[in-house]
């Protein structure tokens, strides 16, 4: 098992908006590009965000080596129950999940 | 026509390198524009209808801008002025341009405009069924709007044509989309559509689309073809990673971008290096639809008081869960029984700094922290029933013991006293669209000419 940020060069997350996140896999290469685009389920990814898999938006971009995931923020920003004002601490456990 | 776009920076208050906007000022550029916020530090600035940045900052950086404009001899353009775009932060800027020209010796064309909506307006659009919910949306009646603090619709290139149409040398714009500032001037032109919105959204956060993302300065040409865009500072580059890689940020789909009037789609845009420094895309499109503007509103939902204790005794660093967890039963039994509060009106909110207070039930990752920051968000009807359940709690969360019977234990608190008022706490209650029959109808304009 590796982690996801040991095989990506960067992975990174920032609110869509005030009602959506997103998360940035920027794998650096093709080979590591194909080898997260298969390791990367979106159920799985969907499990590990605490979110159905129906709500996931999934992007795999050829172009740019990277893998995008979007999905409506479970809190809305500012709202009182919300931990990450910017969002931008959702990629560390993406970064942290073993493929 | 061929346009020149200068954009200092992606934000005001974010600096800029002084040299590369000399550079910029040196080419010639048709218009400068910058950015004044965004709904990215939360719903406080829309709420409270004041910029978060600092006024010192504002206005210094506003004055090498409006300098710069005097040399350049073209339109200097901010859209979302003092960060939410709020009517009372068009005039907060007003007031900074104002100051500014008199000490600058200035004599300036002024165009404000105002993008702050009433609840009246959108009820009545609400009621005829012009408004749609985006995804996901918040529920809205009359009753919602009518506790909305500050309700902003987001122009977009119409608005700010309009406003450039009065001559102005200055604009202060009030909520815009962040590109819409950049394309106006491009698509007034007949510039490319799909490259006017696609070179506005890579430059609209400055230097982020470049391989230096703190430097600041962007200029980006656009034509009838496509647009070109070079980043001003030394050592900045930008690639066509750098530049197709920008539409990911902050977009949950990185191909399609919704704005007044229609969407850009990027899906099949080229993108060439012309040299080691400026990347020329083309291919980009731009989809008409139908001419909605998106709507953001933000209410108060609770006044807030704020506690912070540190745990360092190692037993209460490993037990810290259930030590909130006996604690808030404690408080939640105290409340009602001497302020007769019932615990549906009022929230405590434990989060536990070192073991989970950014993700939440979301963590997956345990350890043995040296300590734990205990922060208490007490959120109430009132800040003074905030305040009151914060000096309640305070002597608890300060000697609260584990268990029955030990000695009793003091935390550290950081300051006296320890409870915070926060105020307000705001939330963002509008994720919509409303359906426009004629762009200016829900903007409006004041043009002033001022004098030293």
């Amino acid at each position: 098992m590796t982690q996801v940020d040991v095989i990506a060069q960067k992975v990174r997350s920032k609110n869509a908006g005030p009602f959506w996140v997103t998360i940035d896999v920027f794998c650096g290469n093709s080979a590591a590009f194909d080898q997260l685009r298969g390791a990367l389920d979106t159920g799985a990814i969907a499990a590990l965000y605490q979110q159905p898999v129906t709500a996931l938006k999934r992007f795999d971009i050829t172009d740019l080596n990277v893998i995008k995931f979007s999905f409506p923020r479970p809190v809305v920003q500012g709202n009182s129950k919300d931990r990450d004002m910017h969002g931008a601490a959702w990629a560390t456990l993406l970064a942290e999940y073993q493929v | 026509m061929p346009t020149r776009i200068l954009i200092p920076s992606g934000v005001l208050c974010l600096g800029f390198d002084r040299d590369a906007l000399a550079r910029g000022v040196a080419a010639k550029p048709d218009l400068i524009a910058i950015d004044g916020g965004s709904t990215d530090s939360g719903p406080w600035s829309l709420g409270a209808g004041q910029s978060k940045y600092a006024r010192s900052v504002t206005k210094s950086e506003w004055r090498e801008l409006m300098l710069a404009r005097a040399t350049a001899g073209v339109p200097l353009v901010i859209g979302t002025a003092g960060t939410c775009g709020a009517d009372a932060c068009v005039d907060w800027m007003y007031d900074i341009t104002l100051e500014l020209a008199a000490e600058l010796g200035q004599s300036l064309r002024i165009t404000r405009l105002y993008s702050g909506q009433t609840a009246a307006i959108v009820t009545d659009a609400l009621h005829a069924g012009r408004i749609k919910p985006l995804h996901p949306a918040p529920d809205i009646s009359a009753e919602t709007l009518s506790q909305m603090n500050n309700i902003v619709a987001l122009a977009g290139a119409e608005q700010i044509q309009a406003a450039l149409n009065t001559g102005a040398d200055i604009i202060i714009a009030g909520r815009t989309t962040d590109t819409a500032i950049i394309a106006a001037l491009p698509l007034m032109r007949g510039d490319h559509a799909g490259a006017a919105w696609h070179g506005a959204k890579v430059a609209e956060c400055g230097a982020l689309c470049s391989t230096n993302p703190t430097s600041g300065v962007i200029m980006v040409d656009f034509d009838d073809a496509g647009f070109t865009v070079e980043p001003l500072a030394t050592g900045a580059a930008c690639t066509p990673h750098s530049v197709s890689a920008h539409m990911l940020y902050e977009n949950s789909d990185p191909f399609i971008l919704y704005e007044p009037g229609g969407h850009l789609d990027v899906t099949g845009t080229q993108y060439h290096a012309l040299d080691a420094t400026r990347v020329r895309a083309t291919g980009s499109k731009w989809v008409p639809g139908p001419y909605t503007i998106k709507l953001e509103g933000a209410r108060a939902a609770g006044y807030q008081t704020t506690l912070l204790a540190v745990l360092r005794d190692a037993h209460y660093v490993s037990n810290a869960a259930l030590w909130v967890e006996k604690l808030g039963a404690f408080l939640i039994a105290l409340i009602t029984k001497r302020m007769g509060l019932d615990p549906a009106t009022y929230d405590l909110d434990f989060r536990l700094i070192g073991a989970n207070a950014t993700l939440g039930a979301m963590e997956n990752r345990t350890g043995t922290p040296v300590e734990v920051g205990v922060l208490l968000i007490i959120t109430a009807p009132t800040q003074a029933i905030a305040s009151e359940i914060g000096k309640l709690a305070n002597p608890h969360l300060l000697h609260y013991p584990l268990t029955v019977g030990e000695e009793l234990p003091t935390f550290a608190f950081p300051y006296s006293p320890a409870g915070t008022d926060r105020g307000a706490l705001y939330e963002f209650a509008l994720n919509h669209v409303m359906h426009l029959d004629d762009p200016m109808q829900a903007f409006s304009l004041v043009t002033t000419q001022v004098s030293p």
